[in-house]
């Protein structure tokens, strides 16, 4: 160890901490001249964590769930009943479907139809809330093999729930719909209105730039657009609510707060159409 | 117990007294990789910058050599990653948290509970906003500052029940003259 004489090593403590905020403040230049940088670091942090996390949150997972199991048996009954007549209720909604389902594929297969492809996809747990104060997003562990899935769009059972920004070798990072930075073109109802989808940092992202004139029906069903090109169209995402400004908000189907495992699609590149590339004219096509 | 910290301390005294000084770093670490796991607890999102700012506040206090600027710095660097915010936000908010606490440091030690809980009031708020403001331009857009607010309620609510325990550890766990 050095020996240094008292005043000397006093006046070294002394200079650390304005060294150390020069290094701070120098970061926050690096940090914001290489946009990167921050996210590299987070990938190389998180794929180092992601392992532990998964090992600490299984179990607390499962405890939470036995925890539900011993509430649920006092409730047995009245979830019986209740459970019956959802069940009467969806058994109809079943054969409306199956109709349904019949009369479109009679009407795709009268329009000569070109199914599009069914993406890849794989199941992905949560591991950790890397929520801030002005950011949600979650950590995924991603399964071994599964590569570099940035892009890729999560879904939870119910609906979208964001998509994936940041992807390592073991973890991935999913933004999600309710971020400030989260920007999602949506069509609306059966008449496929198109608009906006902006986060807003709490529960219900605001809905923006829909055609003037025709303000977004309260309770209409909320689908991804193609418009952009990022989003396969038609996932389901949420419906139209009126906030207490009478703003137009979206509900969101996925359960947000309580995310446990993750669908993650990868629509890769082909799925993607290039937004550089003209759309091709069909000759003879006058406009 | 000055005496013991006088004569030359064995391997296994000089290692606790080290697991000492490490405590409230140790513990800050520990507090901002726990409250990262999903779910356990509701605004999370909220509750781990809350954590680290009471923790600070109280170590820099009344502890201050146990929080050497560089560890500070890492720390902060740490809940920026974790907490997804722009890199270098939290490690300068963090430094000039603690020279402003060892600064009043004389004023502060001595008072009682709740005069330090006012004056971490103050401090907090003036932390909250300094990140609000922070990261507003480094994003080169209006952050809302209702969640701003609710960072700065969830950081002086945490305040009396965490420091209920740092008291303890203060006098415990973390106490290098009882090695």
């Amino acid at each position: 160890m050095l020996r240094l004489s008292i005043p000397v090593r006093q006046a070294l403590s002394r200079l650390t901490l304005p060294v150390m905020l020069l290094v701070s403040l120098g970061l926050v230049l690096i940090g914001r001249a290489d946009q990167g940088l921050a996210g590299r670091l987070r990938i190389s942090i998180n794929d180092w964590l992601a392992p532990a996390y998964q090992a600490v949150s299984a179990p607390l997972s499962a405890l939470a769930r036995s925890g539900g199991t011993l509430g649920d048996l006092f409730r047995l009954e009245a979830d019986n009943a209740r459970l019956r007549v959802e069940n009467d209720e969806l058994r109809r909604w079943q054969s409306v479907a199956l109709g349904l389902e019949a009369q479109n594929e009679a009407l795709k297969s009268q329009l000569h139809y070109v199914p599009t492809p069914t993406p890849n996809f794989f199941t992905a747990r949560v591991v950790a809330d890397l929520d801030g104060v002005y950011a949600r997003s979650v950590l995924v562990a991603t399964p071994d093999g599964a590569g570099n899935v940035t892009g890729a769009i999560a879904m939870d059972g119910r609906g979208l729930v964001g998509r994936v920004v940041e992807s390592g070798d073991r973890s991935a990072r999913v933004l999600l719909i309710t971020d400030l930075n989260s920007r999602i073109p949506v069509s609306i109802g059966t008449g496929n209105e198109r608009a906006l989808m902006i986060g807003n940092n709490d529960g219900t992202p605001a809905l923006k730039y829909w055609s003037p004139g025709q303000p977004p029906a309260d309770g209409a069903m909320v689908l991804t657009s193609a418009v952009g090109g990022i989003f396969p169209p038609g996932l389901p995402v949420g419906f139209v609510h009126y906030d207490s400004d009478n703003q137009p908000v979206v509900v969101p189907l996925a359960q947000l707060d309580q995310l446990v495992v993750l669908r993650l699609f990868d629509y890769g590149p082909a799925a993607q159409p290039s937004l550089s590339k003209p759309v091709p004219r069909v000759p003879g096509q006058h406009r | 117990m000055a005496l013991n910290l006088r004569r030359n301390p064995g391997f296994w005294q000089r290692l606790d007294i080290a697991s000492r000084m490490t405590f409230p770093a140790a513990s800050i670490l520990f507090g901002i990789l726990v409250l990262g796991l999903p779910t356990i607890l509701p605004m999370q999102g909220a509750l781990r910058p809350a954590f680290v700012l009471v923790s600070v506040f109280f170590w820099s206090l009344y502890r201050p050599s146990s929080l050497p600027a560089p560890v500070l710095a890492l720390l902060g660097l740490c809940l920026d990653l974790v907490g997804v915010s722009p890199l270098g936000v939290w490690p300068v908010i963090l430094l000039l948290l603690h020279a402003l606490v060892v600064q009043s440091r004389r004023l502060l030690v001595s008072q009682g509970f709740f005069m330090v809980w006012l004056a971490f009031i103050v401090i907090a708020a003036a932390a909250c906003w300094a990140d609000w403001a922070v990261q507003s331009l480094l994003m080169l857009r209006l952050l809302p500052i209702d969640a701003s607010l609710f960072q700065w309620a969830v950081t002086i609510g945490l305040y009396p029940i965490l420091a209920a325990g740092l008291i303890r550890a203060h006098r415990g766990a973390a106490a290098p003259e009882l090695a």
